[in-house]
């Protein structure tokens, strides 16, 4: 039977944190800039010009179909000698989850406004408003509403995503609980709490967010 | 007539695909006068109706609507959208599913019009929209959501919406299809006090009896074309056309209206 001593793993804590930090410092910026590019994937895509719509879907597409794994090690490895610019692991990292996370937000914000039934904006054109303002002012605010649940799981799948970045040797918390295992030779209890402390910090978030659904739904 | 006319239509068509919804259509709506468009689904009377405002775009012919004329067709350029939603500010519409925006109160959806398209101040923009909520009737409505209303005061609200923005012309679009029967004559009762204050309209119906009473004109279509067409009362008492005659079989002409029991 293995004996179990998380107690060893206190003498580490400034590492993990370290870690834990990076980690949500990612995944902070990576949802934010994912948001960005979902939204210029998503208008992309309804675009009334045919180049755009094919520019976006070739992101889009381009994104979703390929592993980010190969899209982490890519943007590292290849993209500097293609492109001749020299990126730090973390940079790179930050730029290919970005674009992986944006393909899928782009999607979700592209069914939500298309889930919107047609006679929406056509009341508000009828009204005089533009595409734009009916966007604005009618679509949006009620799609928004639909795409949240959706967005807040692509965001947790975007903060566990950040675990992968470890390969690019950037210090997250997946990063130094390998170096914390190789050190302790306790790679059970190791990896055993950094599972927890994932869990730890979204758990609570799901529960906030089941909480603003409740409140967004009111009224409808 | 088309000196004093508000709304002249001239050689309309318009194809979905292969499929021609209307073949070169000309229509004249005097100043103040009330027009009935009837006929079976698939006759291109909702689409007619909807390219007087534009929302749907025609491939050929005029449309003009009190001083402003659109052309289409051979080579003429398609209105920008800013050119088509100042049009389409001066035309009221009214929806067969009503479309009321649901995220927002009765009052806001009156007002919404006002405030984002006309830029009202926000205060002016309520009292024109709570005056138009009292003349549907639904003053002590104001603050609540769509979802609470029946349908008979949600399409009631969508012709205050409508009305708010002040326009020359009211088009309906089948605006009673999708009420309750019971429902129906509220609804009916604020069109024909509109008819009577001296608006300019094209109602899409299938309440003939409605037509009858309220429209001073009448046009019957059929696959795109006007069948007949004439003063109201004339046709459907005494259609000359054979399609027009098997249409109105199956309707009751006559008789008196729906009650419109919750309009005082």
């Amino acid at each position: 039977m293995y004996q179990w001593d998380f107690g060893i793993l206190w003498s580490y804590r400034w590492l993990f944190l370290n870690g834990l930090g990076v980690t949500v410092g990612f995944t902070v910026v990576i949802v934010v800039l994912g948001l960005v590019f979902g939204l210029f994937g998503a208008f992309g895509s309804l675009s009334r010009f045919r180049a755009v719509r094919l520019l976006a879907l070739t992101f889009i597409e381009a994104f979703r179909c390929t592993p980010i794994l190969v899209q982490l090690i890519w943007f590292y490895y290849a993209l500097p000698i293609l492109a001749g610019v020299e990126m730090t692991p973390i940079t790179a990292s930050a730029l290919a989850l970005s674009l992986y996370g944006g393909s899928f937000y782009s999607e979700i914000i592209r069914g939500g406004i298309v889930s919107i039934d047609n006679g929406q904006s056509e009341a508000g054109a009828a009204l005089g408003m533009t595409p734009g303002q009916a966007m604005r002012r009618i679509v949006l605010p009620q799609a928004i509403k639909r795409m949240i649940p959706a967005l807040m799981n692509q965001s947790i799948i975007q903060f566990k995503n950040t675990s992968l970045v470890s390969v690019l040797a950037v210090p997250d918390l997946v990063y130094q609980s390998q170096v914390a295992a190789h050190d302790s030779y306790r790679p059970l209890e190791t990896y055993t709490a950094v599972a927890v402390a994932y869990a730890a910090i979204l758990i609570p978030l799901t529960i906030l967010a089941r909480r603003g659904e409740k409140r967004l739904a009111v009224g409808e | 007539m088309s000196e004093t006319s508000k709304i002249e239509i001239r050689g309309l068509r318009k194809s979905f695909g292969s499929n021609e919804v209307l073949k070169t259509i000309s229509l004249d709506v005097a100043k103040g006068g009330v027009v009935a468009l009837i006929g079976p689904s698939g006759s291109g009377k909702s689409t007619l109706l909807r390219c007087i405002n534009l929302l749907v775009v025609p491939d050929g012919g005029s449309v003009r609507v009190g001083d402003t004329r659109f052309s289409f067709g051979d080579g003429s350029k398609l209105p920008d959208v800013k050119t088509l939603a100042k049009f389409r500010a001066t035309t009221g519409m009214v929806f067969q599913h009503f479309n009321l925006f649901p995220h927002m109160t009765t009052l806001q959806n009156v007002m919404e019009g006002p405030v984002t398209v006309r830029r009202m101040a926000k205060a002016d923009a309520e009292k024109l929209a709570r005056a138009q909520l009292a003349k549907v009737g639904l003053a002590e409505k104001a603050d609540q959501y769509p979802a609470t209303l029946s349908g008979g005061q949600k399409q009631r609200v969508a012709i205050a919406r409508a009305l708010a923005m002040e326009p020359d012309v009211m088009l309906f679009d089948e605006a009673t299809s999708a009420l309750d029967p019971e429902l129906v004559g509220e609804v009916l009762a604020v069109i024909q006090r509109l008819a009577s204050e001296g608006m300019t309209m094209v109602i899409v119906t299938h309440e003939i009896a409605f037509a009858r009473e309220v429209a001073d004109r009448l046009i019957f279509m059929r696959d795109g074309v006007v069948v007949e067409e004439g003063p109201a009362r004339q046709v459907i008492d005494n259609p000359q056309a054979a399609a027009t005659r098997a249409f109105l079989s199956h309707f009751h002409r006559t008789g008196a209206l729906p009650p419109a029991t919750t309009v005082s």
